[in-house]
């Protein structure tokens, strides 16, 4: 079972589905005790990270994830649930995340071209980088997936297991051990993103 | 890069998918749940749902569908029709929606999109604005096209998006229906005003169109259509396959 965490933030309609669809049972939850039975958890967001950030912190949420991820159970965080993977955000402010990847979280103005629109939003290609750990193992480099974002992660290269090219190399997803993030939402990426979720259910925790 | 995006939109009323003509392989062309899934089989890269249902049953159904449709479609949704208040937003968005887009409503009520930017975030909200040449200039027109505002378009739409609209759908009245291709000097107007993605609607009656959209319009990121997709006049897989084969950034499926 998958846990789905729900710290208040973002729609998960259409992520739940999306288990639904690839035959694997999801839990929407903010309870600890089912997160600790769970095989492997999502951590989605939407919205802005210092709200999100403070949500999962005062929830006590945080320390569950980081508890459950150090006990080797695989994570998955998925756009700003991904950002709040990295060490701290400068959205808006400057913010602490969960700190479980090195690297921060800055504008994507600030790397791409003047005349290029943010958010960056649409499909873009997925260009591999360092070790997938498993997540891509159904999809191909160039794969098209869906991306809604304004800011990106940086200074993270050596987890980096993918980038999208807009005016820049932006990150579009991380691995480091058993912890996962993809910037873009698989879950309104169709059949691609369908085959990462695959992928990601079978992620299990060696140690638990 | 980010590809441009091809659109179908699907006017529901009662449930229902109005237009449509047989496809192969697909038996109830105006289910909405079925429609919207060959549609995105066939690479659609986002679907838009228009309610123009009157009646609050109609309504109620079609959220149903709309909820239906979310859990066999994996790609972006956008709603609109009936939208004037962010209770509206929250019934379309628990149902799977990604975008939902204002017309009338935020005509009538300026602060609705303000409201739902701060509660859902910019890339939620998307401005679809029907617009009409009166005496050379641009008006923006509510009820459907029935009714002329008397506000210039463009200022009108960067106002828009000053308050928070992530995207624009801009509609022209004058090319809508017309089938001769979409309005290159409307959309080329409202590009130059605004640094948020453009979506190109009415006009589009042909492949070419869609061609020369592009070409001549580097900036417009999507184009949206709905009778021509319906009436299988143009399939979305030919079309993006010609898009690519223009050296145009399409997402071709494998």
């Amino acid at each position: 079972m998958t846990a789905i965490i729900d710290y208040g933030v973002g729609n998960l309609f259409s992520l739940t589905c999306s288990f639904d669809a690839i035959g694997e049972k999801a839990v929407v939850t903010s309870d600890p005790a089912v997160i600790k039975q769970a095989d492997r958890i999502i951590l989605p967001g939407v919205g802005a990270f210092g709200d999100a950030a403070l949500k999962l912190m005062s929830s006590g949420l945080d320390k569950v994830l980081k508890e459950e991820v150090k006990a080797g159970k695989p994570l998955l965080g998925i756009c700003l649930g991904m950002q709040l993977l990295f060490e701290k955000s400068f959205e808006y402010g400057e913010y602490e995340g969960l700190g479980l990847i090195e690297g921060e979280i800055r504008p994507i103005a600030e790397v791409i071209p003047a005349d290029y629109k943010i958010p960056h939003i649409g499909w873009n290609a997925l260009i591999f980088r360092n070790d997938d750990g498993g997540l891509f193992k159904y999809i191909k480099e160039g794969d098209f997936v869906y991306f809604v974002h304004s800011f990106y992660a940086a200074k993270c290269e050596k987890n980096t297991a993918a980038v999208a090219e807009y005016g820049a190399p932006l990150t579009a997803a991380v691995v480091k051990g058993n912890i996962y993030g993809t910037q873009f939402h698989p879950e309104k990426s169709g059949d691609v993103g369908m085959a990462i979720l695959r992928a990601f259910c079978e992620r299990k925790c060696e140690a638990c | 890069m980010i590809t441009k995006r091809i659109i179908p939109c699907l006017d529901v009323r009662d449930g229902r998918v109005v237009k449509g003509v047989n496809f192969e392989g697909l038996n109830d062309v105006s289910s909405p749940v079925d429609l919207a899934d060959y549609y995105s089989r066939c690479g659609a890269d986002e679907l838009v749902f228009y309610d123009i249902t009157a009646s609050s049953d109609g309504r109620k159904l079609f959220t149903d569908i709309l909820c239906e449709t979310a859990k066999k479609v994996f790609i972006p949704l956008t709603v609109g029709g009936g939208i004037n208040t962010t209770e509206d937003f929250d019934r379309v968005l628990k149902c799977g929606a990604d975008k939902v887009s204002v017309n009338s409503g935020a005509i009538r009520n300026p602060s609705l999109i303000n409201e739902a930017a701060k509660l859902y975030g910019d890339q939620c909200v998307v401005i679809s604005a029907d617009v009409k040449r009166v005496d050379g200039v641009f008006r923006v027109f509510a009820k459907g096209g029935r009714e002329n505002t008397g506000m210039e378009a463009i200022e009108w739409i960067k106002r828009c998006v000053g308050n928070g609209a992530g995207e624009v759908v801009l509609n022209s009245i004058d090319t809508d229906g017309v089938k001769k291709g979409f309005d290159l000097e409307m959309l080329d107007a409202v590009c130059n005003a605004v640094s948020v993605p453009v979506i190109a609607s009415g006009g589009a009656g042909c492949i070419d169109d869609f061609v020369t959209l592009f070409k001549t319009l580097p900036k417009v990121d999507a184009g949206l259509a709905a009778s021509i997709f319906h009436f299988g006049e143009v399939s979305i897989k030919d079309l993006k396959q010609r898009l690519a084969d223009e050296n145009i950034n399409v997402r071709i499926q494998r």
